[in-house]
């Protein structure tokens, strides 16, 4: 089980958390009509061996969007912040 | 490359069988390869042995950074079937089936397919509505498949659940009698030995760590074995696709997800088929030596681990027992990871690249083993012709770009959710 430290909750099973996937995708304007831009960040993925930031939702806690930075071979947690912080 | 029959086992068997040479020679690698096929995988080795026996290229090396059977073709279920819905996957994997049927004679190798049969369970009147839908289109393209009710259901696998407390009543089942299952390391020893009888070099612990490029075009790899040319570079690495094609400048719509398999304390026979749970994601079969082996979904979040997480342990057996509660007491022998090339359709990739000399194969999320033949067959015409066959026009990498996704599942483009 992932341990992710929710900044609002405490320390928590990952099991109580939705996955959301990459955080670093950008989501172009919402009226560029770049189809290209759009191809990226609908599906293009750097897809890293080693540190990813990605979204976790705390669906059964405060059901904040959280952006965990995890490494995906060993699965350390290097930090875990407001997703709303960090797009700021 | 002696040819295995009864009369070299009577042969070795009267000589104490001392005599059993190696299966596939342990190859150094040459300065230069007309094709260099990265991955010792099922799909790398059946892309080296169909470039030979079907193309007549046997200047062909196969880089493996582990050893044979280590990787996804050593840790997968060995499910076999055709039973998809959409164009493009239906066609693709009976062409596959067809292989499978004539593998062990082609490879001389005993791969133990056993069509014993694979059902999926139906738990409302509106779920068989969508099998009868597949099974129609399975039958107009000629695949053999059946729509079972409830009582031929209990007829078939009387040891399913079908008290009045199942958490999921039956209903019915789509069966396809064709399907079954193969002997994994079977598969890659076999591919193994033909290509290498056919003069292909099959080096391991051999790990190729970048490309050579003259111009734009690749002409060759890096390896931990040193620097090998290449007239064309064929990547066959799925769960690591990412990683190597970034290294060529490649930019893919694939992310790398955990999945778990597991094997039961070995007892009798009890399953004769295999079983698909169509509440939940399960599935299971009997292996030969007794074991029940199942798997269930993705573990949820991108991972290179190898190493699952114990709560969708909980998940698969909490479905295991929904649907088969007679195996709640069996002992849990061993569960173990792969990592999967997750696409956003769920469909696999085998395509030309942007990048000249490169060809990609990969994308196979959790259905790589079944198709190990004919991706094989498909990418050795693609790197022989530099075109792409029309069985495969579907599987483009285009296809994302353009919306001609082929998505079974219809679950969005989330890799963690397909």
């Amino acid at each position: 089980m992932l341990r992710i430290d929710c900044p609002c909750c405490g320390v928590r099973d990952h099991s109580e958390f939705r996955y959301g996937g990459d955080a670093t995708a950008e989501r172009p304007a919402h009226d560029n009509p770049d189809l290209d831009a759009w191809y990226r960040y609908v599906y293009v993925r750097a897809n890293p061996k080693g540190l990813h930031r990605e979204f976790w939702q705390h669906v059964l806690g405060c059901r904040q969007w959280l952006v965990v930075e995890r490494d995906t071979v060993t699965h350390s947690i290097h930090s875990v912040n407001f997703s709303r912080r960090q797009r700021a | 490359m002696s040819r295995y029959s009864v009369f070299s086992l009577l042969r070795h068997a009267a000589t104490g069988n001392r005599g059993w040479q190696r299966a596939w020679r342990a190859a150094s690698p040459k300065a230069s390869y007309d094709v260099v096929i990265i991955g010792g995988g099922g799909h790398g080795l059946a892309t080296a042995f169909y470039l030979a026996e079907n193309h007549g290229i046997r200047n062909v090396a196969v880089l493996e950074k582990g050893y044979i059977g280590g990787g996804n073709v050593g840790r997968n279920t060995t499910v076999i079937r055709s039973n998809y819905l959409l164009d493009g996957n239906t066609q693709f994997y009976e062409f596959s089936m067809k292989l499978w049927e004539g593998m062990s004679a082609a490879l001389n190798f005993n791969v133990m397919f056993s069509q014993r049969g694979q059902l999926v369970t139906a738990h409302s009147a509106d779920q068989l509505d969508t099998f009868s839908h597949r099974a129609n289109v399975m039958r107009s393209n000629g695949i053999d498949a059946e729509i079972l009710d409830r009582d031929a259901v209990r007829k078939l696998v009387p040891y399913l659940d079908f008290s009045d407390t199942a958490r999921f009543p039956i209903h019915g089942a789509i069966f396809q009698g064709r399907a079954g299952t193969a002997r994994h390391d079977a598969v890659a020893w076999g591919y193994a030995r033909g290509a290498s009888g056919h003069g292909v070099d099959i080096i391991e612990g051999c790990e190729v760590t970048d490309f050579v490029r003259q111009g734009d075009r690749i002409v060759g790899v890096e390896t931990t074995r040193g620097r090998i040319g290449a007239g064309r570079v064929g990547l066959a690495v799925a769960g690591h696709t990412s990683v190597l094609a970034q290294k060529a400048g490649l930019e893919l719509p694939i992310e790398s997800h955990l999945l778990q398999a597991f094997v039961t304390e070995p007892v009798k026979p009890l399953v004769d088929h295999v079983v698909a749970y169509g509440a939940d994601h399960f599935y299971l079969s009997q292996s030969d030596k007794g074991g029940l082996v199942f798997g269930g979904n993705l573990d949820g979040y991108n991972s290179y681990s190898q190493r699952g997480n114990t709560g969708v342990l909980r998940e698969v057996c909490e479905a295991a027992i929904a649907l088969m509660p007679n195996i709640s007491r069996l002992r849990l022998l061993r569960h173990w990871g792969g990592i999967m090339d997750m696409t956003p359709d769920a469909s696999p990739i085998i395509s030309l690249t942007p990048v000249d000399g490169l060809y990609l194969n990969g994308g196979w999320c959790y259905g790589g083993f079944k198709a190990t033949p004919a991706s094989g067959w498909c990418f050795a015409e693609m790197l022989a012709t530099g075109e792409t066959p029309a069985l495969i026009r579907g599987y483009g990498l285009g296809r994302f770009r353009s919306g001609h996704m082929i998505d079974e599942a219809g679950a969005g483009p989330f890799a963690w959710l397909q």
